[in-house]
């Protein structure tokens, strides 16, 4: 039980890291195919998958709604939405589902009409939740906030056109911010995160980490 | 008197010879056609393309142009494969097949994927021939020799060999350094403060009788960060199982979903809690970015959660995420390899782990003097990146960009 719990996942986890590893340094066509196969498979994956989703989605409305939990009216639409969209998206502008998609269907509408301008409205929110953490943070109260607060304040204005008309040379160091001390240490960043994951790639490989499976050893 | 007049002459002589009149004279040169005309199979390819190379003429101007003829058979019929201007395209544009070397402007080079030209027969043995002409508007002057190669994939692409030997070596070095840890355990491993207040804030979730919120990123689990997020969350179910408190996990992606809930059972089941484990309290909330974000914030204002985790890989939904939980006055700790979502982190979050620190954070949770070796490991690679920055920036402040051409990635 063991083995098949622990052993074969492994063994794949193992087999399939070294292959797309190597995969990566072989220009060969047997190697893009075998690239192409294994995109394939983690679609057809992805698509079973899609089910788990929607039982969890639907089964965790269904049971606040059923124990009447706080906002459970919420619940509600989220069946209404899916029906309504999953009823269209079968009936396909007439065609039935089985044929390709048609275009300017009901199921267009509803993702132009609805899910878009929902989907931008909170995008929107972003711009006064910004405004909110930044009059949090750039308050300074030490030397690190304080540098902080004048670099931002140097960034800003030189990216609008009252920056250069303040000075000329507003402009210029809020592009030698972002292209010196910035880069550099989002470079910094970067090269420790590539570490990181290269690290953590080899342990998951040589089931040195197992925490993906489930429990620890 | 004569000399002003010799002058003025020379001037007006000089003045009247613009462009068109040179466009006019060079017309009346003969084309010297270039020498050493190859074709060869591209190395480091998968065998579509045929890579032609040949030495600069000295007729080459901005007016004079290169064309290549192609043909399947060498008696033809000859078709019109590429024209180009003669002063472009160099073997110095190239560097992943032939270095860096100066001379490289001395020669010319061109890649041609024969069989985009005979759709519908392509044959992937077949040899194509090809031909090479100089051309000067209408006129075109053939060079005569015919030349022929045949594309063939290749299994390994040798521009990437810095790379995997960059590759090789660290991993080599990473697991040194796990076989090292497990001779001699005792590791010592740098304070991760954001790691140390997970304990606090779960503390602080079961002495008030509210959830504990774990949110994923955004990417699936093809993502590295998906995968390390996955490892803490594993640790973070362990310690809630044992503190006896609610952990509410939500993703936006099935797999993930899949995954995440066979990983907190089992540390529920560890933990000896197995029956504390509720499968609704982890859970698909949305599969879209905007959908989630509202979902994952409703959750928050509802629930007041006390502490909220976001591990994993985030987009412009970070700070709309991290805002919404600093206003219901939860202990937040956030890790992330998205540089770009950093700043919005650190602004709303108590802790907030960066880069790296993400991907050490299961290690450090666990104590595994295994997992903990290869932090080690970590620091070692960077040490080395260090020194090579160091003397890469002095040896390019002289000129030589040895370094620079050695880590170049094709």
């Amino acid at each position: 039980m063991t083995f098949l719990k622990r052993g074969v996942p492994l063994g794949i986890a193992f087999l399939m890291g070294v292959l797309m590893a190597f995969q990566y340094y072989v220009p060969h066509e047997h190697s893009k195919a075998f690239l192409e196969l294994m995109t394939r498979w983690d679609k057809i994956i992805a698509g079973f998958a899609v089910f788990i989703g929607a039982y969890s989605l639907f089964h965790l409305h269904y049971t606040r709604i059923k124990r009447r939990a706080a906002g459970w009216g919420y619940s509600f639409f989220v069946f209404v939405g899916a029906f309504v969209t999953i009823a269209f998206g079968l009936y396909n502008g007439g065609e039935a589902f089985w044929h390709d998609k048609k275009e300017g269907t009901m199921f267009d509408w509803i993702y132009m009409n609805i899910q878009v301008p929902a989907g931008a409205t909170i995008f929107s929110i972003l711009a006064f939740f910004m405004a909110s953490a930044a009059y949090r943070t750039f308050r300074a109260r030490t030397v690190e906030s304080t540098v902080l607060l004048v670099a931002a304040i140097i960034v800003m204005l030189g990216r609008v056109p009252v920056g250069a008309l303040i000075s000329q040379y507003i402009p210029v160091a809020a592009d030698w911010i972002m292209g010196v001390p910035n880069l550099a240490a989002k470079r910094g960043i970067l090269l420790g995160v590539s570490l990181g994951a290269i690290a953590t790639s080899i342990k998951i490989i040589f089931g040195v980490e197992r925490q993906y499976l489930g429990g620890g050893d | 008197m004569r000399l002003p007049l010799l002058l003025l002459s020379t001037l007006l002589t000089v003045l009247s010879c613009n462009p068109c009149n040179h466009g006019a004279l060079a017309q009346g040169l003969e084309l010297i056609l270039p020498e050493g005309f190859k074709a060869f199979d591209t190395p480091n390819d998968s065998g579509e393309t045929i890579s032609l190379t040949w030495k600069v003429s000295p007729s080459e101007s901005t007016d004079i142009d290169y064309i290549i003829y192609l043909s399947p058979s060498t008696d033809g019929p000859w078709q019109e494969a590429v024209r180009f201007r003669s002063d472009t395209h160099y073997k110095s544009d190239a560097p992943e097949l032939f270095g860096f070397r100066k001379k490289l402007r001395n020669s010319h080079f061109l890649r041609i994927e024969p069989r985009r030209y005979f759709p519908g027969k392509e044959n992937k043995k077949a040899v194509y021939y090809f031909k090479l002409a100089m051309a000067r508007g209408e006129e075109v002057v053939p060079q005569g020799e015919v030349v022929s190669a045949r594309a063939k994939g290749n299994w390994f692409d040798l521009s990437k060999l810095n790379n995997l030997i960059i590759m090789v070596s660290f991993s080599g070095i990473v697991l040194f350094f796990i076989a090292h840890a497990r001779r001699f355990p005792h590791l010592f491993v740098r304070r991760i403060s954001g790691l140390d207040a997970v304990d606090e804030a779960l503390g602080r979730a079961t002495e008030m009788g509210r959830p504990a919120l774990f949110v994923h990123g955004l990417t699936g689990m093809g993502s590295i960060s998906t995968m390390a997020a996955v490892n803490i969350l594993g640790r973070i179910a362990r310690k809630v199982a044992e503190y006896d408190t609610i952990l509410k996990v939500v993703n936006n992606d099935p797999i993930v979903l899949s995954v995440s809930q066979e990983v907190v059972k089992e540390s529920y089941l560890e933990a000896g809690r197995p029956d504390a484990y509720n499968q609704d309290n982890v859970v698909l909330v949305a599969s879209e970015q905007f959908p989630y974000v509202v979902a994952v914030g409703g959750i928050m204002t509802r629930e007041r959660t006390a502490a909220n985790f976001f591990v994993g890989f985030f987009y412009a939904e970070s700070l709309i995420l991290a805002e919404t939980g600093a206003a219901t006055g939860a202990i937040q700790v956030a890790a992330t390899d998205s540089y770009t979502q950093l700043p919005f982190f650190i602004t709303t979050c108590d802790y907030t782990l960066m880069g790296e620190e993400l991907y050490a954070a299961s290690a450090y949770l666990s104590r595994e003097p295994m997992l903990l070796g290869s932090l080690r490991a970590q620091d070692l690679g960077k040490a080395i990146i260090i020194l090579v920055l160091f003397f890469g920036t002095i040896l390019a402040s002289f000129g030589i960009e040895f370094i620079t051409q050695v880590f170049r990635a094709f």
